[in-house]
């Protein structure tokens, strides 16, 4: 039974374009873009222990590679998101490798002033000819290959699914192993970690690298579904949003990600609909209730309301099979 | 010449903006180890609260006494009512907390008040000291109160009980509580207390950038750099920290680099000096044993 | 990742799934020429930035919420009632793109009117001009909207900045040929916008600029930039900024000794909003240009068109600012939306609205200065032709020479 839950998810994922609007099957591409943005930033967050404040310049970073590639050297679509993501693998790589070495609170600082300041960075007018300055660069959806009868919706999303697939099979085998024994150990205790042999250093820019190249992916899927790529998509607004959905979601899971991909795609327009007049102000109170309820996120919750059944089921299973062995002749009794 | 002294002013002037708020910052650091972002939208209320007493026909005095009370208060019960519930939550769950406060205080403010920006009075005279063109008389005051405040939380914390006891508190509640320390109520006059500095800092920027929602969110940025630049738990170094965030941030623009990379230039730089000296020019280096 | 999470998560995709197709079942779903041929309302959508940065301007959006309110009440038009679809997009592209997507997809608008904002307007032009719906009256200054050929379903508004700026270039060339020009702006489309018109306008002599300046609309105080400026030696000043920034500007300047001949951007024209704070004897010999009437500006006290509008301030949208320009611009926009709607007659198909709103002859509302009016044709998507340049004397907007033409 628990083995059919994941093909199951993943059947009935494939099926929910044909059920929906397309329109629909736009929102639910961005919601797979932010699964795989938010998934990059708990791998550094969550596992590691690294608080990032400015993940949205990774995002930013993926989105402007593919969108020049695209718009200046015209390489395909497809082979746009392997290339931002070896981008800002690099990218990613450069910025951990001074910055493992700040604490906490100044590694904040550090990625805040990242997020802050790539914005700037992209309307500078010396690289207005690449970024296309304030107007940005518009991009054109592509058509499904080989005459599949799919609208350019349905075929992105497909085309991101297959590649949260591949990029969240990929972190879950991570994770299991060696390295993701070591990114944990770091976050818990880095001085043990250091003495019982792990590289801390390395680990720690790995990891950065490793995150940004996850949120650089998604930048560009994400900057392909829109068809626009611009400065102003990109201000420390998402990075805030960012840490929103990993909070939200659930620390340290993978499914996290989903959970909060959902959140921050939906909620916003919901407390939109609530009020016009202070739709923030009620996005700030539902950001606080989850935690309130939730603080280890919907993750989190998911997880300990599945425990608990669990332990009811178990319970009540012990309850009647004493029972059962009360009812039967010439058993001894506990 | 001249130009150059312009800068360096009116660095001075803006560094004393940054280095007030990150006044409030330090001291909710001090208090409760935390970084609260909704410092500056928390001070932005202070202000409004300020503009509607005075607008009602409080004299200024009045309203600011009166501004700084309430804050104080409200602070307090913000500590209570809406972080005391999440105290034992991880670290990043509380900044979610503030994220959202944030969010809510700015948000309410502009449907309240409006997005029209609004005079704030100064309490200092309005022509320059000597007639000069290079520094008013507001931004003179606004370094002279830092000073004065940074001198007061000096004194109160080094050599009153009750400063020692929020020290206690902050870096080991509960040695504290075994020493008979009301932790709780020393959280909540930490948060009280950075509420007025906030509420102060407010009402001291106001007449230079004009009231308005957004007032703060640009100052929040400088403030954080400035206090952990300077070292967090030091509340001169956070003064200090601004001013040189300030001066360097204006030269830097002026002459350097132009103004379109100023912020990028700036930041850089701050990480630039944490990477070299990860606890802040005048912070205490912590060193953990294993 | 747990197998809890898998089924968790299928059912929240059940409900998703089903949610989603129902509401689709009652409206036409994904179709190009099926907007809003429905017989009682006239649907119109709205992307505003009711959070997040640009929330000043969300009172466009609540103004002409307030003002459809009081024309249906009316009886509509032809008949018809307006359905306005305002929605949030926070200034930020992907935001404005998806909501579009629903607007147009879902609730089936028959046009966009006045999404606000250059990069939320980038972001959805090459959408709504594949899908053939009019992107009416862009709220925004920027100069790209004016481009039928290319995108016939886009138009714009506002005075575009380019205009502006190049309107004081030619201004600066012909009356102060020898001026030393120091410029500010923003460091985003508008103030590079205006930059560019102001270079264009004043042609060869455009080596007279000696001094140029940015500011984020993250930074506290321009202090620092005035006092670059002036260390320049410049004798004229273009201040390119918004009203918050406009208002330090002016108050620095004159408070660090320098008195140079200062043009102002419309945007920040406002004596209520920005030569009040910056103060109106520090604001004395400002020139700007104008196209609507300041209603902090008592010139307009006795005026027919202000007094209407005040009374529709007060009665329909009291919690609107009376001495925020903005409110008029708003209204005078809706107007001009009335106005086009009334043209289709009983036609109201996206075509129909576009091709109406490319046909305005002469039009005036009440609240645009005397002798400007709003012209559009097939070819010809700005819509005002002429500008009127005005001085500040300490009290009001002067208005003074003749209108200048825009080209």
């Amino acid at each position: 039974m628990r083995k059919l839950a994941l093909p199951a998810l993943l059947v009935s994922a494939c099926v929910l374009p044909f059920l929906v609007s397309d329109y629909r099957v736009f929102q639910l591409t961005l919601v797979i873009v932010h699964a795989i943005a938010l998934l990059g930033l708990n791998l550094l967050t969550g596992y590691s222990g690294q608080i990032s404040l400015g993940h949205g310049a990774f995002y930013a970073i993926g989105a402007y590679t593919a969108a020049i590639l695209i718009d200046h050297f015209h390489v395909p679509y497809w082979a746009t998101v392997p290339l931002a993501g070896i981008v800002c693998l690099g990218a990613g790589i450069l910025f951990g490798l001074p910055a493992g070495r700040l604490e906490n609170l100044y590694l904040a600082l550090a990625t805040f002033a990242l997020g802050v300041s790539l914005p700037q960075i992209l309307k500078y007018r010396h690289v207005e000819p690449w970024t296309g300055g304030v107007q940005g660069v518009t991009l054109t959806k592509p058509e499904a290959p080989l005459g599949l009868p799919l609208s350019r919706d349905q075929w992105l999303y497909y085309f991101s699914l297959a590649v949260m697939v591949v990029l969240f099979a990929g972190a879950w085998n991570l994770l299991r192993g060696h390295t993701g024994r070591a990114i944990v150990a770091i976050r818990d205790n880095p001085i043990a970690a250091a003495a019982a042999g792990i590289d801390v250093a390395r680990y720690k820019s790995l990891t950065f690298g490793v995150s940004a190249m996850y949120t650089g992916i998604a930048g560009a899927l994400g900057g392909i579904a829109v068809q626009f790529v611009g400065p102003d998509s990109f201000s420390f607004f998402l990075s805030l949003r960012l840490l929103c959905g990993i909070v939200v979601g659930g620390l340290s899971t993978i499914s996290g990600a989903i959970y909060g991909a959902l959140f921050i795609q939906f909620v916003p327009n919901i407390a939109g609909d609530i009020s016009k007049a202070a739709p923030l102000a009620i996005y700030g109170v539902l950001l606080i209730a989850v935690v309130y309820v939730m603080p280890s996120g919907i993750a989190g919750a998911v997880n300990d309301v599945a425990r608990r059944m669990r332990a009811f089921g178990r319970t009540t299973e012990a309850r009647s099979s004493s029972k059962h062995r009360e009812n039967q002749p010439g058993r001894n009794h506990a | 010449m001249e130009t150059l002294l312009h800068q360096i002013l009116s660095g001075l002037a803006a560094g004393g903006i940054y280095g007030s708020l990150a006044l409030a910052l330090v001291m909710i650091f001090q208090a409760t180890h935390l970084v609260n972002f909704a410092q500056g939208e928390l001070a932005m209320c202070s202000t409004y609260l300020a503009w509607s007493l005075i607008h009602a026909g409080c004299p200024y005095w009045l309203a600011f006494l009166a501004t700084v009370g309430i804050s104080f208060v409200a602070g307090a019960l913000i500590e209570r009512c809406v972080i005391r519930p999440v105290e034992n939550k991880p670290a990043l769950a509380v900044v979610l907390v503030f994220i959202g406060l944030m969010l809510i205080l700015n948000s309410v403010a502009g449907w309240i008040f409006g997005y029209t920006v609004k005079t704030f009075p100064s309490p200092f005279p309005d022509h320059p000291l000597f007639g000069n063109t290079y520094i008013g008389n507001h931004e003179l005051g606004i370094i002279a109160v830092m000073a004065l405040m940074v001198a007061l939380l000096y004194l109160f914390f080094r050599y009153t009980t009750l400063g020692l006891a929020m020290r206690a508190a902050a870096v080991n509640p509960d040695s504290s509580r075994l020493c008979g320390i009301r932790v709780g109520r020393m959280l909540a006059l930490g948060w009280g207390l950075a509420a007025a500095l906030g509420a102060v800092a407010g009402m001291l920027i106001a007449p230079i950038v004009f009231l308005d929602p957004s007032m703060m969110s640009g100052v929040l940025l400088y403030a954080f750099a400035a206090a952990l630049l300077g070292g967090i738990d030091s509340p001169g170094g956070a003064v200090v920290g601004g001013f040189l965030v300030g001066v360097v941030e204006n030269v830097m623009g002026a002459y350097v680099i132009g103004t379109e990379l100023k912020l990028t230039v700036a930041l850089i730089l701050i990480v630039g000096v944490l990477v070299m000296r990860p606890a802040g020019l005048f912070g205490k280096v912590v060193v953990t044993r294993v | 990742m747990p197998k809890s999470s898998h089924w968790t998560l299928l059912v929240v995709m059940t409900f998703l799934a089903l949610g989603c197709s129902r509401k689709e079942q009652g409206s036409g779903g994904d179709n190009a020429k099926g907007a809003s041929l429905s017989a009682s309302t006239i649907k119109i959508g709205q992307t505003m930035p009711y959070s997040g940065p640009a929330s000043a301007y969300g009172t466009i959006g609540k103004l002409q919420t307030a003002y459809f309110k009081k024309i249906n009440e009316a009886g509509g038009i032809n008949g018809k009632k307006i359905e306005f679809l305002t929605v949030d997009d926070g200034y930020s592209p992907p935001k404005a793109v998806e909501q579009v997507r629903k607007l147009v997809e879902q609730d089936n608008a028959l046009a966009i009117f006045q999404p606000l904002g250059t990069p939320s307007n980038a972001a959805i032009r090459k959408y709504l001009n594949e899908k053939k719906i009019p992107q009416l009256f862009a709220a925004t200054g920027a100069s790209q909207w004016n481009d039928p050929a290319n995108y016939p379903y886009t138009i714009g508004f506002n005075i575009n900045y380019v205009d502006e700026g190049r309107t004081y270039g030619k201004y600066i060339a012909e009356k102060q040929p020898t001026a030393k020009i120091a410029i500010l702006y923003q460091n985003d489309d508008y103030g590079k916008d205006y930059l560019k018109g102001l270079k264009d306008g004043l042609g060869e002599k455009a080596k007279l600029i000696v001094a140029e300046a940015t500011y984020e609309v993250s930074d506290p105080t321009v202090d620092s930039q005035i006092a670059t400026l002036k260390g320049s030696g410049a004798d004229t000043f273009v201040n390119v900024t918004t009203p918050k920034f406009a208002a330090q500007a002016i108050r620095r300047a004159y408070d660090i000794g320098w008195k140079p001949t200062e043009y102002l951007n419309n945007v920040s024209a406002s004596v209520g909003s920005v030569l009040t704070p910056a103060g109106l004897d520090k604001s004395v010999g400002l020139v700007t240009i104008a196209y609507y009437k300041d209603p902090t500006d008592k010139q307009w006290d006795d005026d027919a068109g202000m007094k209407e509008w005040r009374e529709f301030m007060t009665k329909e949208y009291p919690e609107g600012g009376l001495s925020d320009g903005t409110n008029v611009y708003a209204y005078i926009a809706a107007q001009t939306l009335v106005q086009v709607l009334k043209q289709c007659g009983d036609q109201m198909t996206p075509e129909n609205v576009m091709k109406q709103a490319a046909n305005l002859k002469d039009f005036a509302p009440a609240l645009l200065l005397p002798g400007i009016k709003i012209n559009t044709g097939p070819k010809d998507y700005v819509l005002f032709d002429q500008l009127q340049l005005a001085r500040f004397d300490g009290k009001s907007w002067v208005p003074f020479g003749q209108l200048m033409s825009v080209m």
